[in-house]
């Protein structure tokens, strides 16, 4: 059946089962493929979204459960990767393979955006849900506190959110 | 440096005014110690357009193991570009054109160190040529940087691509009468890159296998026996066919799979229900109820391999794989005898991006999108299996998230290039991890019933080991006992010839589930099981472990074979080439960056040392751990590392040796697959578990010694065995308890 969604801004319906998770109508309804699948329980974060601001696992939230709450997506994070966290994991060259990388910066964007100035205790207890089987997370706390230190040395530009979610087709 | 003189280049015309440059050569034998050099053969790597665009091609499968960096930045090197000006272009699968488009073994650094290096010092040189023919001038007196040649007596400069229409036209240059660059000049090499792809994977661009969409596209999810090999007797299909957006549901006959040793048996029996979208699909599977004939292996469990492992350590050993000197005589006269046996799990890879891959069958066709370590024999398995000629099946390479050797097995390649073929549209098929969780190529377990001898002096004198693996023994004692997959010990696993009393011997009982390479296969446990009881071995002779180590690499043995030349692949130790004098450098450098012996630590914090020579790389960690009880808090690890005279991409070089230093910390803390009725057990991440960011070390401190003796060598594996020992030697000098069996957990561990 029908639902409406408000994703990076933009509002948007979607024809879809009740119980079909968030993450499978951005991927493969709304074509968003930055969120990603890892394991479909909640045990992995990868597939980490804002969902009024808070991080969510979307493998787990059914589209139902969504309502009118705005949707943000790592396409939704900045207009071009200007987001202090997608700096930081940028400047420190962070992911090997990547896969996890959209979730850990949904989860460290949703930590800043409470808490200025985290501590490694604070990154820890915010980040544990993700996982990253490459290992990088050394580089992942690290970046965590370059773009805290970068969201503070900013003027006051702020993000905007994504006029167009749409990537680029793969082929 | 020798360079096989039936190479040659090849140059050609492309586009409006550019130039494309191929390196074409036959076949260049290994060059000494540094590794096999074989130049692909042929392939263009080089584009330079006229408006001096400069596209550089990575041959190689990345999967996060950073080659699209490395490779490129060899060639860029060479040539005299800048890095940031240049754009990397992914290649396809061509055996025609290339060779070695894998990723496995880390091979990629020594197999591509000089032929990519050789590409582009023959681009500059033709640069060189054509901007010295236009001003009339010697080649000589041309000197080039930034993609510009410049003729500094007469102050002209002219770019790459306003030469490059003049290139096309030159004849190639021979590779013998190439300069590669003094590496004091280096201004790529040695210097960190960041990953080509990271703006794209922060900003959630759709680069990754999964992420592959095409018009039309269909959805499949493919159900198989969790018994090996277990076929549909019947099932609800025709309800299945019924369900929301699914377009076809079928069943797949495969022939019985009869090896006792299994291998790769490739497309194995199962349903395919193929859908709008993936949950459509997914769901309509939760409805599928099947009747599987199990076959013969569904009386197969855990409990029972290890209640006959320990049978078989109780008899004569089936098989001798190696004898040095009398090692009876020696445990004799030893001073002090050891005795301990070790044992370690089945596990799996689950690379975080489910297995999952694109095919389009049209016209006779294939076209497959792939995230394949090995994609030249999965193209080999998809044309055996679909009947469609190789030459007709046409392979793209797409990122893939993560590898650690699941993907150098193509199953759910095959599986979509079978699907697709069926219903002719374009399939995304993708695994759930419950899938990937039931269907691995697992690392495989083990057992090591270890006993050393000590002489009064502290030396070992002594060494046996009854290893308990999986295949098959034949009667024939002239037949060699056939392993399964990655569950051998070589012959000269170390300490062998360290040793003068050595004794290598095995059992082996069937298996029926699959079995395949882990990131630094064989080693991922053997280090933990040789590098502990060497502990055990310095405590019994008295001796600090760091002491006793350099002791036993300094007990006089030369190799008799030559270096496994950068391959390393087989069997993780090929220990014929592990250099004492390389290995006790870093167990000394490891030792001085540790203050090893020099600290005094709080009561329950321990230090632990290991080495490990793999895949050409030698490796010594050191740990530092608190035992509080049975939790466990991993304060630091220092890394040393020799893998020869350059660090290509230093940043990336870190990252992954802390990687794999994480990786052997999930493995040995909460990873096993178990087997119960034939199939495994685990479905899932919270049943086989990682390592999360707060259980991580705060500080993983990498060192590299740069032996300009040797050239470089990978880094994608042998960083991880040495940590497992290191923490468990650790974890030993904090408590008194010795944990020889993995995962730790269940000695009941946890992270603090």
């Amino acid at each position: 059946m029908p639902y409406k969604l408000n994703v990076n801004g933009r509002s948007t319906t979607v024809d879809v089962p009740a119980d079909m998770p968030l993450l499978w109508a951005i991927r493969d309804v709304l074509n968003l493929h930055g969120t990603k699948f890892g394991c479909g329980i909640g045990q992995c974060g990868a597939c980490t979204v804002h969902l009024n601001g808070q991080p969510v696992r979307s493998c787990l939230t059914p589209v139902s459960a969504v309502g009118n709450q705005p949707i943000t997506t790592i396409e939704g994070l900045s207009a071009d990767g200007t987001h202090p966290a997608q700096v930081a994991w940028l400047e420190l060259d962070v992911p090997q393979c990547g896969y996890c990388q959209a979730g850990q910066i949904m989860s460290a964007a949703a930590l800043l955006a409470k808490n200025a100035k985290p501590t490694d205790k604070d990154i820890d207890s915010a980040m544990n849900g993700n996982l990253c089987r490459c290992g990088t997370y050394l580089r992942i706390r690290q970046a965590v506190h370059k773009a805290a230190q970068l969201a503070s040395t900013a003027s006051t530009k702020k993000p905007t959110s994504a006029p167009d979610g749409q990537p680029r087709q793969n082929q | 440096m020798r360079i096989d003189r039936r190479s040659f280049l090849r140059v050609s015309a492309f586009g409006g005014g550019g130039v494309l440059l191929g390196l074409y050569a036959p076949n260049v034998k290994a060059q000494g110690r540094g590794g096999p050099q074989v130049l692909p053969d042929p392939h263009a790597f080089i584009r330079v357009a006229a408006d001096g665009t400069v596209t550089i091609v990575a041959k190689n499968p990345e999967l996060g193991q950073g080659v699209k960096n490395m490779l490129p930045m060899l060639i860029a090197e060479e040539l005299d570009v800048d890095w940031k000006s240049i754009k990397i272009e992914q290649a396809d699968l061509d055996t025609t054109k290339y060779t070695g488009q894998s990723a496995g073994g880390s091979t990629a650094t020594p197999m591509n160190w000089t032929p990519m290096r050789q590409v582009g010092a023959a681009g500059r040189s033709l640069f060189v040529t054509a901007a010295a023919q236009t001003w009339s001038v010697p080649e000589s007196e041309c000197a080039t940087a930034s993609g510009h040649v410049r003729h500094a007596a007469s102050n002209r400069s002219l770019g790459y691509g306003e030469l490059a229409a003049k290139v096309a036209t030159l004849p190639a240059p021979s590779l013998d009468s190439l300069k590669l660059k003094d590496p004091k000049d280096y201004k790529i090499i040695g210097h960190s890159t960041t990953g080509v792809e990271v703006h794209s994977i922060v900003t959630g661009k759709p680069i990754f296998a999964i992420d592959v969409r095409m018009p039309g596209m269909l959805c499949a999810v493919y159900e198989k026996c969790g018994v090996l090999g277990g076929k549909v007797v019947s099932s609800n299909i025709e309800e299945i066919k019924k369900m929301p957006g699914v377009r076809h549901a079928f069943v797949v006959e495969r022939p019985d799979i009869t090896n006792v040793v299994v291998g790769d048996p490739g497309l194995e029996s199962g349903i395919a229900i193929v859908a709008d979208n993936w949950w459509l699909a997914q769901s309509a599977r939760k409805k599928l109820q099947v009747t599987w004939n199990e076959g013969p292996r569904a009386n197969q469990s855990s409990e029972d391999f290890a209640k006959r492992a320990d049978e078989m350590s109780k008899m004569p050993p089936q098989r001798t794989i190696r004898q040095d000197g009398d090692p009876d005589a020696a445990f004799q006269s030893a001073a002090k005898v050891v005795e301990a046996a070790y044992s370690y799990p089945f596990i799996a890879h689950a690379p975080l991006e489910p297995q999952g891959a694109t095919a389009h069958y049209k016209d006779g066709k294939l076209e497959i999108w792939t995230n394949s370590q090995q994609p030249a024999s999965g193209r080999r398995q998809v044309s055996q299996t679909t009947g469609v000629a190789e030459t007709d099946i046409t392979l793209h390479f797409v990122r893939g998230g993560g590898g650690f050797g699941r993907r150098l097995t193509n199953d759910y390649m095959i599986e979509a290039a079978y699907i697709a073929k069926e219903v002719g549209v374009p399939v995304k098929l993708l695994w759930s991890r419950e899938d990937d969780m039931a269907h691995d190529y697992y690392r495989p377990g083990g057992f090591q019933y270890l006993k050393g001898g000590v002489d009064a002096s502290g030396k070992v004198v002594a060494w046996r080991n009854h290893f308990i693996s999986y295949g098959e023994v034949p009667a024939a004692a002239a037949e060699p006992p056939r392993f399964v997959s990655s569950g051998a010990m070589n012959a000269t696993e170390f300490p062998q010839r360290f040793v003068p009393n050595y004794a290598l011997h095995t059992s082996l009982q069937p298996l029926g589930i699959r079995t395949g390479a882990l990131r630094a296969p064989s080693s991922n446990a053997f280090a933990f099981v040789i590098q502990q009881f060497i502990d055990e071995l310095a405590h019994a002779a008295g001796k600090d472990p760091v002491q006793f180590r350099l002791e036993l690499l300094s007990s006089g043995m030369v190799p008799t074979e030559p270096a496994p030349a950068g391959r390393g692949g087989r069997g993780g130790g090929a220990p014929p080439g592990l250099n004492p004098d390389r290995m006790k450098a870093v167990v000394r450098l490891v030792a001085e960056k540790s203050n090893w012996g020099k600290r005094t630590l709080p009561k329950g914090t321990g230090m632990g040392v290991a080495f490990h020579f793999s895949h050409s790389g030698h490796f010594a960690h050191v740990a530092e751990v608190r035992v509080d009880g049975n939790k466990i808090k991993v304060n630091k690890i220092w890394v040393a590392a020799d893998v020869g005279s350059h660090i290509i991409n230093p940043a990336a070089a870190e990252n992954i040796c802390q990687g794999g230093v994480i990786d052997g910390l999930s493995e040995m803390m909460g990873q096993e697959i178990t087997v119960e009725k034939g199939r495994v057990v685990q479905t899932n991440y919270n049943q086989h578990t990682m390592v999360r960011l707060a259980q991580a070390p705060p500080e993983i401190q990498v060192d590299f010694l740069l032996n300009q003796d040797f050239t470089p060598t990978g880094l994608g594996e042998p960083a991880l065995p040495p940590a497992l020992p290191a923490v468990a030697n650790a974890i030993f000098a904090a408590s008194g308890k010795r944990v020889r069996t993995l995962p730790l957990s269940k000695s009941g561990y946890s992270w603090a």
